[in-house]
C-alpha cells in the first residue's frame, strides 16, 4: 500500500509538486499561468473567466471534495464558487482584474462557500461515518461505472481527513491537493504563514499516523 | 519555499496529492450557463418524444426535438454569436415553469422572450399562445385577431417559424376546412399533441368535412367554434350546426365573446 519512495538523488518532489504526471508547475510556472489568466480576465472577462474555470476546476473541485467528503456536494459548491467569482469579477474594473492572483482568490471564495455549507448542515466536514448519500440516479450510476474503487477512495479520504483538526485538514488540503503556496494559503485562511506551516506539518504527521494505523489493520 | 518541510513526510504529502481528481464532466458548462457566459439547453419529455429547450436568464429561447440538439446549438450560435451548452439539470425555477407549462398547456409565468422575430410574427405567436389547451382555431382566426384579416398565408408562415413549438401552441391552429394542416414538427406530431390535450381530432375533421364547422346553442343564441369550452357544454337537443359563422349570424345567432368565431 505504500507509495514508492522518491529516488535518492532526484529532487525530492516538494509537497504540492507531486509526482503525478499532470503537475507541471514550479512556483514560477504557476505564477506565469496566473499572470496570463489575469491578463485575459482584464481584456475579455467572459473568455478569461472560461479560461480560469478550465485552469482551476480540477484542483478546486478536488480540494472542496476532500473537505466536504462527497462528490455531489463538492460539485454544487464548486459551481457556487465560480458563480460568486464571476459576479465579483464583473463588478471590478479591468485594472483590478489584471492584478488578481487567481488561485488564492478563488480559494477565499471556496472557503466561505464550504463554511456556509457546514453551518447550514450543522455538521463537521468529513465525518468518520462516511459522506452523506449522493444525489440520486446519474451521479450514482457514474460513480458505479467508474468503479467502486473510486467511491471507496472518497470515503477513505473523508475518514482519514476527518481525524485531523479542522485547521490542519484545511492546511494540508490547500497545500497538497489544491497546491497553493504558503503565502496564498495564509491569505486565504487569514492566519500567519508560520501558523500555516505548522498546521501543514502537524496535519501531515497526523495523516501519516492514520495511514500507518490503516496499514496495520 | 519547501526547505523547511520535513522530507520524512514527503510520501504522505505525495499520497494526499495523488488523491487529486478531475472535476466532473459538465461542471464547467453548467458554470458557464449559470453565469450567462453561454446559453443553455436541457431535455424534457413530451407526448411527441423528448424535446430540448434552449434558455437564457431571459427565459425560453427555442424548442426542438431532442434529436436536433446539435442543429439547435449551431443555429443558435450562428444567429446570436453565443454558445449553447447542454446543462446537466435546468435551473430549478425554469424547470418548474417548463414542467407546469407542458403539464397545463399554458405558458403561465414562463417567459418566452421572442427576441428575434418580426412584430408580425410576435403578434401571431402571442395570439396563438392564448388558445386554450384542448381547443383549436383556424389560421384565418389568428389573422383576424391581429388585425390582418387577409394575411392567412403569412400567419401559416409565421407559425411554421415558431421558435418554441409545443410551448407556444401552434399545433392548435388548423385549417378552416377542418383538416388539421401542416406542422413544423410533422403532421403526426400535431395530431398527437391535440389528442394528448383531449381533443377528438377525428371527429373534428369529420364534422368539418361534413359542413359542421360552427356550433350554436339554441338556448343562448350564441355560436362558437366547436372546440370552445362553451360549445362543448351545449346539450345535444340544443346544438345547431352551421357551415359558416355568417350563416349563424344570418340565423340570428351572435358570436361567442370568448372564441370569437369568424364571419
Amino acid at each position: 500500500m505504500d507509495d514508492p519512495q522518491p529516488q535518492v538523488g532526484a529532487a525530492v518532489p516538494a509537497p504540492g509538486h507531486s509526482s503525478s504526471a499532470d503537475d507541471a508547475d514550479g512556483a514560477q510556472a504557476t505564477s506565469t499561468v496566473q499572470a496570463s489568466l489575469s491578463t485575459l480576465l482584464a481584456d475579455d472577462l467572459d473568455r478569461g473567466f472560461e479560461a480560469m474555470v478550465d485552469a482551476t476546476r480540477d484542483r478546486l473541485f478536488s480540494g472542496i471534495l476532500r473537505l466536504v467528503g462527497d462528490r455531489a456536494t463538492a460539485d454544487d459548491l464548486t459551481q457556487d464558487t465560480y458563480v460568486l467569482a464571476y459576479r465579483a469579477l464583473r463588478d471590478w474594473p479591468a485594472t483590478r482584474r489584471q492584478e488578481l492572483r487567481v488561485h488564492g482568490w478563488l480559494w477565499t471564495i471556496a472557503r466561505n462557500v464550504v463554511r456556509s455549507h457546514h453551518r447550514r448542515r450543522g455538521r463537521r466536514p468529513a465525518v468518520t461515518d462516511g459522506p452523506p448519500p449522493e444525489a440520486p440516479d446519474d451521479r450514482a450510476v457514474r460513480e458505479l461505472e467508474a468503479g467502486a474503487e473510486r467511491a471507496d477512495s472518497d470515503r477513505d479520504w473523508a475518514r482519514r481527513l476527518g481525524r485531523l483538526s479542522p485547521s490542519q485538514r484545511e492546511a494540508v488540503v490547500l497545500r497538497h491537493v489544491v497546491g497553493l503556496t504558503y503565502p496564498e494559503i495564509a491569505a486565504a485562511v487569514e492566519r500567519p504563514p508560520a501558523t500555516v506551516r505548522s498546521d501543514v506539518h502537524r496535519g501531515l504527521r497526523a495523516l501519516r499516523a492514520v495511514l500507518d494505523e490503516e496499514e496495520r489493520e | 519555499m519547501t526547505a523547511s518541510e520535513d522530507p520524512e513526510l514527503a510520501p504522505t504529502a505525495a499520497r494526499l496529492a495523488q488523491s487529486r481528481t478531475v472535476a466532473p464532466d459538465g461542471l464547467a458548462d453548467d458554470v458557464l450557463v449559470a453565469t450567462a457566459v453561454a446559453d443553455g439547453f436541457a431535455t424534457w419529455p413530451s407526448p411527441i418524444g423528448d424535446l430540448v429547450v434552449a434558455f437564457s436568464p431571459a427565459g425560453v429561447l427555442a424548442v426542438r426535438r431532442a434529436e436536433e440538439r446539435e442543429a439547435l446549438a449551431r443555429d443558435h450560435e450562428r444567429r446570436t454569436g453565443r454558445r449553447l451548452l447542454q446543462v446537466r439539470a435546468a435551473p430549478p425555477a425554469l424547470r418548474r415553469r417548463v414542467d407546469r407549462a407542458l403539464a397545463t398547456g399554458r405558458l403561465g409565468d414562463l417567459d418566452v422572450p421572442l427576441a428575434d422575430v418580426t412584430p408580425f410574427q410576435r403578434a401571431v405567436l402571442t395570439t396563438t399562445a392564448s388558445i386554450p389547451p384542448g381547443e383549436v382555431r383556424p389560421y384565418a382566426w389568428v389573422a383576424r385577431e391581429i388585425g390582418r384579416p387577409g394575411a392567412t398565408r403569412a400567419v401559416g408562415t409565421a407559425l411554421a417559424r415558431n421558435p418554441a413549438p409545443v410551448l407556444i401552441p401552434c399545433h392548435r391552429v388548423v385549417r378552416r376546412d377542418g383538416r388539421i394542416g401542416a406542422y413544423a414538427l410533422g403532421t403526426d406530431a400535431k395530431r398527437t399533441l391535440l389528442l394528448a390535450e383531449g381533443l377528438d381530432v377525428d371527429r373534428l375533421e369529420a364534422d368539418a368535412a361534413a359542413g359542421r364547422r360552427w356550433l350554436g346553442s339554441t338556448t343562448t343564441g350564441v355560436v362558437c367554434h366547436p372546440t370552445c369550452r362553451h360549445a362543448r357544454r351545449i346539450a345535444e337537443p340544443h346544438r345547431r350546426w352551421f357551415a359558416s359563422a355568417r350563416a349563424a349570424t344570418d340565423a340570428g345567432f351572435r358570436p361567442c365573446a370568448v372564441c370569437r368565431p369568424l364571419p
